[in-house]
């Protein structure tokens, strides 16, 4: 290797396996199995990948004072080496591209490189968000057929398009709620989650300033309508509902709920998480939501990048679009698209909360989705959500028979398919059903949320996964399963054929390790 | 205006076909698709596509007509490029974006399942150490949304830990993280004193640290601050520290820190930034990355995703998602911050971006802008009325003109010149600061852009000049 | 000394007024391994039902109730280096915070080892 080396990276594989086991390697290479050390004990730091003129100028006089004493502790690779290291690297992480991604609420699509290629345009890759708005009217064009699109699909009248993600988008509506309420002079202290709602609602509500109570779950899975009515009263700002629900359930219920909260003054705020399910079949604003966010990232396909950047548009109803936050893109009566900023805001959107972000959301976002949604047209979206439920359906009644769907009796789900632990045999858990898919060559499923459901496995297909890969999908979670019920202690230690085996997160999370130390 | 792009039946993202359809209901024993949303009422059910909008279009239509919108931008390659204030335009070597289009980074979800997500988790862990030492703090996050928003984190994060609520802000923060940040505090009841910017040739220090009482949770100060101008940093720690205060120091430009003192070094407890400059681009404000780095001893207040090093089951050294009761997901209400993702792609391009500088590169990069915005400078202050109003600057200064800069600006795109940015568009209500130009030059700002700017700039102004007093 | 327990799983043993507080090793078994104790402010005052500390263990964090009103005197520093002492002493070592009792006859409503068992039984 070389001289930089003191947190003592060794290759992985211990040469001295015991006889008779796979053979070890002098690198800890196996094959194609490749071991990585950190760009720390690879590089070093006078080393650099990218070539500069050297300065022809002295430092400013005014600024000597402000100098670094020593360059940045910051190792350096030439190209090859870096391309290679990343490479190595990629090469130990699953990805969409690789097979399915059955992460319930997640919704893992295919994500079409043509969005990529867009993206790239040196028209909005090479933009800058200050520049004169005459010379960016194209990007302001994405802006503003995307927001069309958005406010069509949902059946709403505005749309917040700055936040950066779906959290963010929660929290842009549950600020345009608190500020309807406060323009009227109604200081509301409480939002009512479900006890099924993913976390993020609870702690956004909490960062927007209420206080947050939970409603309870029917067994059915749904929202219970009676406790819910009998909380309503003067004090409640709003509920926070999520639908189709995090059980994968539609609620029935919507309107019903809407109507009430509306009828005791409050407000409705719809995770929009889940709406791959009901795109170009279901309207929110039919059921009467006040606002519900868009993760751009699942819905419409945009990458998740090993976990972001998100986008997360707000669709809002006309009682609560005066709030929206700045800037915005305004489509003029002859045409031109006009920036909506701060200078001229006092005239324009005098009730709006000002900026929840520098600049205008999440552009390289909005070229991507606005091009998938362009790439489907209305009849393919609806297609999408069809088949998406379609494929969860399948995958739902063909595990029934060995995982118990706790409400697979209701009937039909809708984009997703919940089991639980019940029937595993004592000692085996969710866990090792989904460390037992890794070894299959699959991603796990989302494991233990919702919290409603003992030891749940919430899978969403998507319907970007064709039936011959469902198929294999099942057989390999049927295999699993059926490995639980005979008791095979192997898969209690699974995964066995992954870049790693399970791993140490008691030690990581009592004493942290967040940075490498070395070199000091 | 979305006009129709036509196609056929054929939808390329969709696998299944007609009769995969017909065999999978027959499994699921359904008469068809639309009992199996049997679950919505009928009048919420939608029959049709929604009317008035095209169908779907094939990748050639999509491309052409993105293309065309495309078009329709004066893209930042197309002209003489001077604009900055929080978002920058550097040479992001090819491999960078090659590198992050691998599909094992680019279609990966959050690592939750460690085993087969090391790529992604070794990589947040060399970004963590990166920030960190470019910091200079002890620790760094996973990253966050963008620098505006991690501000507002770094500012909450301090009130949990001081159990105050009134924060000293610097009129040399940008003037949208101010707003931000202004947003939030409205329905957190936070007290924020934001100091009002002026022109002056050196920052706020002295108001600002003024501002400073025995009730303040937090200052924040820009390094180097919206008009370009570097607070001295040591001075304001010792003014936090002397009344229980925490220092935060807001970085929008990191390639400034190859060359001046890291503000960890310089006494900082919270440090945050866009982290854009490095391997993202400009994008019209987004996609971008909120870094985030602290003192070690404020880790269970962290906003945002850690990853940590610990071992596997053969103790193999692996990394891991950790402290992870601090989030949404877990503490629900009582979390630190409602954010669920970080930026992880943009945190990846940061990262090799900066894997390829090096420590070495990093300070050469930086040197390398601070000259190129020492020649535009030299050359735009021999422009008759126009003089500079910065005693120091990096790679960005402000320079005082004639007349209001919104309008120049605008006449200077209107000559094919992105011409910097205006303190009018910055600071609409102020309007002692309209004749501020605000001007960044980096590596790739060559001679001819800067002789191209200042002989336009000349000819715009040569009225107003020769009409003004002098 | 003696000993109390409530139906939250935590037991405070009482000597003079002073009262020690921790999780049941029930408890403790229950939560799996811990990695992180927050603790309360030494001096605050707390009020029976309120949860002063809370204890995480990899992917949970649990709100820990005092069962009776107090001052906090004094808290179980040891546990900032060695949060697994909750697990490995549940019920002495791994003890969290004492109190200085404000209202002693809060103690009343609290069970004893022998009802502690019983209602664990039960779960």
């Amino acid at each position: 290797m070389n001289a930089h080396n003191p947190s003592g990276w060794r290759p992985a594989m211990p040469l001295d396996a015991p006889p008779g086991q796979h053979a070890a390697t002098s690198s800890g290479d196996r094959g194609l199995m490749l071991e990585e050390p950190l760009i720390f004990e690879l590089g070093q730091p006078g080393t650099c990948g990218v070539d500069l003129d050297e300065p022809e100028m002295a430092v400013l006089p005014g600024l000597a004072r402000y100098l670094r004493s020593a360059e940045a502790d910051l190792p350096g690779l030439s190209e090859p080496e870096a391309v290679r290291h990343y490479t190595r690297l990629s090469r130990q992480n699953y990805g969409i591209d690789l097979g399915p991604f059955p992460l319930g609420s997640c919704t893992m699509k295919h994500n079409p490189r043509l969005n990529e290629k867009v993206a790239r345009l040196a028209g909005f890759a090479d933009v800058h968000p200050l520049q004169p708005v005459e010379t960016v009217q194209g990007a302001l064009g994405v802006i503003v057929q995307l927001a069309d699109w958005l406010t069509a699909l949902t059946g709403m009248d505005a749309v917040a398009m700055t936040p950066k993600a779906g959290a963010h988008g929660e929290l842009c509506g549950l600020l345009c709620i608190r500020a309807a309420l406060e323009a009227r002079g109604d200081a509301r202290e409480v939002i009512l989650v479900p006890e099924s709602a993913h976390g993020t609602n609870p702690a956004t509500a909490a960062f927007a300033g209420y206080r947050v109570e939970s409603i309870p779950a029917t067994i059915a899975g749904r929202v219970d309508l009676g406790a819910l009515e009998a909380r309503l009263g003067p004090d409640v700002a709003g509920v926070m509902i999520t639908n189709p629900n995090t059980c994968g359930l539609f609620e029935p219920n919507m309107k019903r709920i809407a109507d009430a909260v509306h009828a005791a003054g409050g407000f409705v705020y719809c995770d929009g998480a889940n709406f791959n399910a009901i795109v170009g079949k279901v309207r929110p604003g039919d059921l009467g939501i006040d606002a519900m966010h868009i993760n751009l990232h699942k819905t419409f396909s945009t990458p998740h990048g090993g976990g972001g950047p998100g986008a997360g548009p707000v669709v809002l109803s006309a009682a609560l679009a005066p709030f929206a936050p700045l800037p915005y893109a305004l489509r003029q009566s002859d045409g031109a698209l006009r920036l909506i900023e701060e200078d001229t805001a006092p005239a324009d959107h005098p009730q709006g909360l000002g900026r929840m972000t520098a600049f205008h959301g999440q552009m390289g976002m909005f070229t991507r989705a606005l091009s998938y949604i362009l790439s489907h047209g209305a009849d393919g979206l609806r297609r999408v959500a069809e088949d998406a439920v379609l494929n969860a359906n399948y995958v739902l009644r063909s595990l029934e028979d060995v995982l118990t769907a706790p409400f697979g009796a209701s009937g039909p789900c809708m984009h997703e398919a919940l089991f639980s632990d019940e029937g595993l045999p004592e000692g085996f858990t969710t866990l090792d059903l989904a460390k037992g898919l890794i070894d299959e060559g699959f991603h796990p499923m989302t494991v233990y949320f919702p919290l409603v459901v003992h030891g749940a496995m919430l899978i969403e297909p998507t319907e970007t996964e064709s039936k011959s890969g469902l198929d294999r999908f099942i057989a390999s979670l049927r295999h699993v399963a059926e490995r639980a019920k005979a008791g095979d202690p192997a898969l209690k230690s699974a995964p066995h054929f992954a870049p790693r085996r399970r791993l140490d997160e008691t030690q990581a999370a009592r004493r942290p390790v967040l940075v490498w130390e070395g070199w000091t | 205006m979305t006009p129709s792009l036509g196609g056929s039946e054929a939808m390329r993202y969709l696998p299944l076909t007609a009769s995969d359809r017909a065999e999978m209901l027959g499994v699921i024993g359904a008469a068809d698709i639309d009992a199996l949303f049997a679950d919505v009422p009928a009048e919420a059910r939608l029959d049709s596509p929604i009317a008035g909008l095209p169908r779907h279009a094939s990748e050639m239509a999509v491309g052409r007509h993105m293309a065309e919108l495309a078009a329709k931008n004066l893209s930042a390659g197309n002209a003489p490029f001077f604009l900055g204030a929080g978002a920058y335009r550097h040479h992001i070597p090819a491999s960078v974006d090659h590198l992050i289009q691998r599909g094992e980074f680019l279609t990966a979800y959050t690592p939750y399942q460690p085993e087969i997500a090391q790529g992604t988790l070794q990589v947040l862990f060399e970004f963590q150490t990166q920030v960190a030492r470019l910091f200079g703090t002890q620790i760094a996050n996973a990253s966050m949304y963008d620098g505006s928003t991690a501000c507002w984190e770094a500012i909450t994060m301090a009130g949990r830990i001081t159990r105050r609520g009134r924060t000293v802000i610097s009129g040399g923060l940008h003037p949208h993280y101010i707003a931000v940040a202004t947003t939030m505090a409205r329905f957190t009841g936070d007290v924020l004193l934001v100091q009002t910017p002026e022109l002056t040739a050196a920052p706020d220090d002295a108001a600002t640290i003024a501002a400073i009482d025995d009730e303040t949770s937090a200052v924040v100060v820009q390094y180097p601050d919206v008009l370009g101008r570097i607070p001295d940093l040591a001075a304001i720690t010792e003014a936090a520290h002397s009344k229980g205060a925490l220092l935060i120091v807001v970085v929008t430009e990191p390639v400034a820190l190859g060359l001046i003192e890291a503000p960890g070094t310089l006494g900082a407890d919270i440090v945050v930034g866009e982290g854009q400059a490095l391997g993202v681009g400009l994008q019209f404000g987004g996609p971008y990355l909120g870094l985030f780095g602290c003192r070690e001893k404020f880790v269970r207040q962290m906003p945002g995703r850690l990853c940590g090093e610990t071992v596997d089951a053969d103790g193999k050294r692996a990394f891991v998602l950790t402290l992870s009761t601090r989030e949404q997901h877990i503490r629900r209400e009582k979390a630190t911050s409602n954010i669920c993702t970080n930026s992880g792609l943009c945190a990846l391009a940061f990262s090799i971006h900066l894997t390829l500088l090096g420590g070495a590169g990093l300070g050469r990069l930086a040197r390398n802008n601070h000259t190129r915005a020492q020649a535009a400078a030299a050359a735009l202050t021999r422009v008759p009325g126009v003089s500079l109003l910065n005693d120091s600057y990096v790679n960005e200064f402000t320079l005082l003109l004639p007349r209001d800069a919104r309008e120049v600006v605008n006449d200077l795109a209107g000559h094919g010149i992105l011409g910097g940015v205006s303190l009018g568009r910055l600071y609409p209500g102020e309007t002692d600061l309209h004749c501020g130009l605000l001007v960044t030059a980096t590596e790739m700002t060559t001679d001819e852009d800067i002789q191209q700017f200042a002989t336009v700039l000349e000819a715009l102004l040569v009225d107003t000049h020769e009409g003004a007093p002098t | 000394m003696t000993i109390y327990y409530t139906q939250d799983h935590e037991w405070i043993a009482v000597d003079g007024g002073v009262g020690t507080v921790g999780i049941t090793d029930y408890a403790q078994g229950q939560l799996g391994d811990i990695t992180y104790v927050e603790l309360p402010d030494v001096g605050a005052s707390v009020a029976k039902g309120e949860a002063p500390c809370v204890v995480d263990s990899v992917k949970a964090a649990s709100e820990v109730y005092t069962p009776v009103s107090g001052l906090v005197a004094e808290v179980n520093m040891a546990l900032e280096e060695a949060p697994e002492l909750v697990n490995e002493q549940a019920e002495s070592g791994g003890w969290l915070f004492r109190l200085t009792l404000t209202n002693d006859s809060e103690l009343a409503g609290l069970m004893d080892r022998a009802a502690y068992d019983a209602f664990v039984g039960g779960l």
